[in-house]
């Protein structure tokens, strides 16, 4: 028989096809960009509506030393409360499809739960654990990170092949070993796909609560209200590019250990449809 | 003291409760016996229990009635005992693990040492003739080759047992020629027993040394055909008039069975229970 293994296409070829998977996403950026600021100026629009991006531009150079620490800071509470909730909420999808009673008792609240509009609980938190205390901003990073992880890999660990659980059974495999061996690697497309939902989530969880307070030198959400209400429009759009840029890489981050992790799956080795 | 019979099924039936209703009989009590080295295939239309009848052998499905005894132990002890291999319709390769990390599975569930794991998925990989593939993801193979990486898993412990599932139902005619031809050279080479399932009559008689007729819903054996075909069978077996005449014959058997008149809806129903 004449098969030949399959070769995979060289560096340059990669290369050249990362140019053309980038580009038409970078044009559109300095297009979209080029045209803001092409517009705002033809137009006149009033600055309170919408700054010029080199308006933002400056008020991001004046206050850069802030908005880079407040925006860190932010960033740990968000990294803090999806690190929380994510380790909660993998433990809670193991338990829940190791023994499905308990699945089926709890699974139609925490359903329930995920349609409460959990930033509503903002202040309540602050309460419980401390307008200024990171803590607070992190327990609400946690509980918006938690239902996207635990549903995700809930789904990934018992949307199982009935044929993988047969086979591991042929090999008189206890269901410890079924779990190490189909269920969880089986999840884990699942879990990166809830994982980088919640990364969203997270940060967006830490901004909000600092609305309604904290350390006013580490809360990139307090100085958005504040100079927002104080008409200061390019500073407030200066944080919200801190904190878009800080989710983003967050989000790219997860990304990058999804593709160190799941190096099998189609979708990581470059599988395209044609 | 003789060996036992590879497999030995005393009055096994299979009933499915229905809430509300009768239940459905899938399979009629059935005895039969596999010699070892035999290679015995099932066959029967759609829906006429023999994949249950195959899980039943495995021990991944539990008979209503009857006595079923694997290597001279019961079905449950000699699954725990990981006496037999078994294929199934689909390759079910884990995604995750390469072709070699594939075959080695069954190895590391028996707590073989790393080397000893990769001398035997080496002589795996020469046996089903996919030297070269072993970094290979399954999404990167065909079907023809996920299929014979799926037998190579089967038979990487050395069962005296290999269990198939309809191994070939879902490739094209070609490759299921070839892997025919494929999966009696291995039969040769292990020595192994096999009971096959197959819904295709010229499968069944160019590989088997019997085949058992199924009848229709409920599952019975209708009649046992010896296929006297001669060792080593070829690509020329297949043009053999001995060949057609037990085609032939395990076709007339089929048809007093009732097989033609099998409801397909029925069909599909039960063997969506069987899943």
């Amino acid at each position: 028989m004449s098969l030949q293994p399959v070769v995979f296409p060289g560096r340059r070829y990669r290369a050249g096809r990362r140019a053309r998977d980038w580009g038409p996403a970078v044009v559109v950026l300095v297009s979209g960009i080029g045209s803001w600021q092409g517009l705002v100026t033809a137009l006149d629009i009033q600055r309170f509506l919408l700054p010029k991006p080199t308006e933002i531009l400056s008020a991001l150079r004046e206050n850069w030393s802030f908005l880079w620490g407040a925006g860190w800071y932010t960033f740990g509470e968000a990294v803090g409360g999806f690190v929380i909730g994510g380790a909660l909420a993998i433990a809670t999808a193991l338990a829940l499809a190791r023994w499905p009673p308990l699945g089926r008792a709890l699974l139609p609240y925490a359903i329930a739960a995920n349609a409460i509009p959990i930033i509503a609980f903002a202040p309540i938190f602050n309460n419980w654990f401390g307008l200024i205390n990171p803590v607070s901003k992190m327990a609400m990073a946690a509980v918006l990170a938690f239902f996207p992880v635990m549903i995700n890999m809930l789904r990934g660990l018992t949307s199982v092949h009935p044929s993988s659980i047969e086979l591991m059974r042929s090999y008189a495999a206890g269901e410890a070993a079924t779990f190490r061996r189909v269920r969880i690697p089986n999840s884990l497309p699942f879990l990166f796909s809830g994982l980088k939902v919640a990364s969203v989530l997270a940060m967006i969880g830490a901004v909000v609560s600092q609305y309604f307070g904290g350390l006013r030198s580490t809360s990139l959400g307090l100085f958005i209200k504040e100079k927002a209400a104080l008409a200061f429009f390019p500073e407030a759009w200066a944080a919200i590019v801190v904190a878009s840029v800080l989710g983003v890489a967050f989000y790219l981050a997860i990304v990058l250990v999804e593709r160190s992790a799941l190096r099998w799956h189609p979708s990581v080795r470059g599988v395209r449809a044609e | 003291m003789p060996r036992p019979a590879a497999v030995s099924l005393g009055g096994v039936s299979k009933h499915y409760a229905v809430p509300g209703g009768p239940g459905v009989t899938a399979l009629a009590p059935i005895d039969l016996d596999v010699h070892p080295g035999e290679f015995v295939s099932l066959i029967g239309p759609s829906g006429c229990g023999k994949s249950t009848l195959l899980r039943i052998i495995g021990d991944l499905v539990q008979a209503t009635e009857g006595q079923v005894l694997v290597n001279g132990k019961p079905a449950h002890q000699a699954r725990l005992d990981r006496d037999y291999g078994i294929v199934f319709q689909d390759p079910v390769l884990y995604d995750w693990r390469t072709v070699a990390r594939n075959i080695s599975l069954p190895l590391e569930m028996l707590g073989w040492d790393r080397q000893r794991r990769a001398s035997r998925v080496a002589e795996m990989l020469d046996l089903v003739e996919l030297g070269g593939f072993e970094g290979h993801y399954p999404w990167q193979l065909s079907g023809g080759m996920q299929q014979r990486v799926s037998i190579a898993r089967a038979l990487s412990f050395s069962p005296a047992l290999l269990l198939m599932d309809e191994p070939f139902g879902a490739l094209d005619e070609m490759t299921r020629e070839r892997l025919n031809g494929e999966l009696l050279r291995i039969w040769q080479q292990s020595g192994c027993t096999i009971v096959f399932v197959t819904h295709s009559i010229t499968e069944a008689v160019f590989l088997s040394t019997r085949v058992v007729v199924m009848s229709a819903r409920p599952g019975r054996v209708i009649g046992i055909v010896e296929i006297d075909v001669p060792q080593p069978r070829t690509v020329d077996t297949r043009e053999e008039p001995r060949f057609f005449e037990l085609v032939t014959e395990v076709r007339e058997r089929l048809r007093k069975g009732g097989a033609a008149e099998a409801l397909a809806e029925e069909e599909l129903l039960l063997v969506e229970e069987e899943r």
